[in-house]
């Protein structure tokens, strides 16, 4: 079937479209030129999305509802008002799970997920989903009538300006939620941080349970800062509280793809493998010789984080 | 709130630390061997476990659905003190997709009567399509409050930590709801011995897709086909050393052959 008509679940952070969004809406109007961006708010970042391909923007005003419910059920008025979407798109997240989530339900559509390419090859729309940490690529294709829900992966496309107009926004009105929008947002707790985004650096050194305890974390911390880089952390030690979820490199965290990455006292658990096979230079060191993560090392250390890295921060120092 | 009921959705998965395979005829998952209870499942059941034991009463029931009868994960929740389990094993549902997983699932909660609180993981170890949850929440009218990492119960209602990407938020939620917990919510306890034996007595009723009357199921009902399946291109795997005490040079050498430092 043609992609006449696409839609794409667009974020904000800070007043500006989130990185993912941009990617998402530059892969949109190579598929279809009648690209709508559907955004919780009033819909102020209407000239960025145009800029990027969005020929619509549907403006969502969410109040303290969570985005999934709000949003899905706002998105099915407008569905069943007439202007029904072949493809919508989400980025691999929070609430683009949620609200892909919701809508699958109220449109009896299925969804996929995780996905890092699409194509319309004419008699069918098919993504392109890694598994197994990567190491093997599935194409499905959707069967029957759309509109067909994918979510993708961040950094799956390169976001580049169209140079296209302000969209036009229309707002659109949550419907009565009853009993499914009794949850309410109240209160927002950002944690901070320093340096470059996590997502965005050159450089990120991560750090795993090979360091052992918490306080070794500060190692990590140290030569990210010395390289100007950013600090990650394997799910690992997330979950044992060590770091905020927001230092998380991997399936359920962060993409990233730096120049280089340097993983200390990281196994390279599929979880984490995803999340930075895509760094053009990896630096691994572990003490297991056997551990995953040296298979995608262009450098491996078998040595102890607790030696090696103070040497590095001392060498660093020094110059 | 004196009596708190809740149902926890548990998947039982191949040893995620055995290399995963596909079913060379359909391109699945393979599931055929033994399964084991979802590690981000045990959080699910843990966090019950606790909601129940504050309330001062109730119970953990567990819903499944897995091939050939499977109950070893099953069992292993319940000898962490779950009450009981519903599940749903059915050649026909080879191939569903999460959509039709979650309008099973939903159906087995009704099948119990429902719940106070329905709780699921972020997203399973095997598939991670990270939908489930959410689905079954708008397939039962329920609210829904997903990537909770810390939550309690005060006066009838559900305080949560949701995770962002930016920190958390504060949410509150009306019961009965439903939620998906992160891994590190809660610290799973360890099955006892007496725990592990009193499990093997506790009732797990079994049921077809047809009992639920969900239809369609399996490729039938699935939006979806599996149409090329290709190996990814390795990564070649570079230098390895042994620390000699003086590699962290070769470190220092390879960024200042990037040009970073």
């Amino acid at each position: 079937m043609a992609l006449n008509n696409i839609w794409v679940f667009a974020q904000a952070a800070n007043g500006a479209p989130t990185s993912a969004t941009l990617e998402l809406l530059t892969k949109a109007r190579s598929l279809s030129s009648n690209v709508t961006a559907f955004i919780a708010g009033s819909g102020a970042e209407a000239a960025v999305l145009g800029e990027y391909g969005a020929t619509a923007v549907l403006a969502v005003e969410i109040g303290k509802s969570l985005p999934g419910v709000a949003i899905a059920s706002a998105l099915k008025s407008v569905i069943d008002g007439g202007n029904t979407p072949d493809l919508i798109m989400f980025p691999q997240n929070t609430e683009g799970r949620d609200i892909m989530s919701r809508l699958s339900v109220k449109l009896d559509k299925t969804v996929l997920t995780n996905n890092i390419d699409i194509a319309d090859s004419g008699d069918g729309v098919t993504v392109q989903t890694p598994i197994f940490g990567g190491n093997t690529l599935v194409s499905t294709t959707f069967t029957g009538a759309g509109p067909y829900l994918a979510a993708f992966r961040p950094k799956s496309f390169a976001a580049e300006s169209a140079g296209g107009a302000a969209a036009a926004v229309t707002a659109v009105a949550v419907p009565d939620l009853g009993a499914t929008g009794s949850a309410q947002v109240v209160a927002v707790h950002v944690e901070e941080t320093t340096g470059p985004k996590l997502d965005e650096a050159n450089i990120v050194v991560a750090g795993g349970r090979g360091l052992g305890e918490a306080s070794s974390y500060a190692m990590v911390e140290e030569l990210a800062t010395l390289l100007k880089g950013a600090p990650g952390a394997s799910r690992a030690i997330v979950d044992a509280g060590w770091v905020p979820y927001s230092y998380q490199v991997g399936q359920t965290g962060k993409v990233v793809k730096p120049t280089i990455y340097i993983a200390a006292g990281i196994s390279g658990a599929t979880q984490h493998m995803v999340g930075m096979k895509g760094s053009k230079n990896i630096i691994a060191i572990n003490k297991d010789k056997e551990a995953p993560i040296f298979g995608v090392a262009d450098l491996g250390i078998v040595g102890d984080v607790h030696k090696v890295l103070p040497q590095i921060i001392a060498a660093l120092k020094a110059r | 709130m004196s009596l708190m009921n809740v149902i926890v959705c548990v998947k039982q998965i191949p040893d995620p630390a055995a290399p995963g395979a596909l079913d060379g005829a359909t391109n699945t998952l393979k599931r055929d061997g033994k399964l084991i209870l979802d590690d981000s499942d045990a959080y699910g059941v843990e966090m019950a476990l606790q909601l129940v034991d504050k309330a001062g009463g109730g119970e953990v029931a567990l819903i499944s659905m897995a091939p050939n009868g499977e109950t070893a994960g099953l069992r292993t929740a319940l000898a962490m003190g779950a009450a009981k389990g519903v599940l749903i094993s059915d050649p026909a549902l080879q191939g569903s997709d999460a959509l039709t997983t979650a309008k099973i699932l939903a159906a087995a909660v009704q099948r119990l009567g429902g719940a106070d609180l329905i709780i699921g993981a972020t997203e399973s170890s095997d598939g991670y399509t990270g939908t489930v949850p959410e689905q079954m929440a708008e397939l039962l009218g329920l609210p829904s409050v997903t990537f909770a990492k810390k939550v309690s119960v005060e006066g009838g209602a559900l305080k949560v930590d949701r995770q962002t990407e930016a920190g958390y938020d504060e949410v509150t939620c009306a019961l009965p709801a439903l939620i998906s917990v992160t891994a590190g919510v809660v610290e799973p306890r360890y099955p006892s011995f007496k725990g592990i034996m009193a499990a093997k007595s506790k009732p797990v009723e079994e049921v077809t897709a047809a009992d639920l009357n969900v239809t369609p199921v399996g490729w039938a009902g699935a939006g979806q086909k599996i149409s090329n399946v290709t190996q990814a291109e390795a990564r070649q795997a570079g230098e390895v050393i042994e620390d000699d005490g003086e590699t962290f040079g070769k470190i220092v050498g390879f960024l200042e052959n990037l040009k970073v430092i």
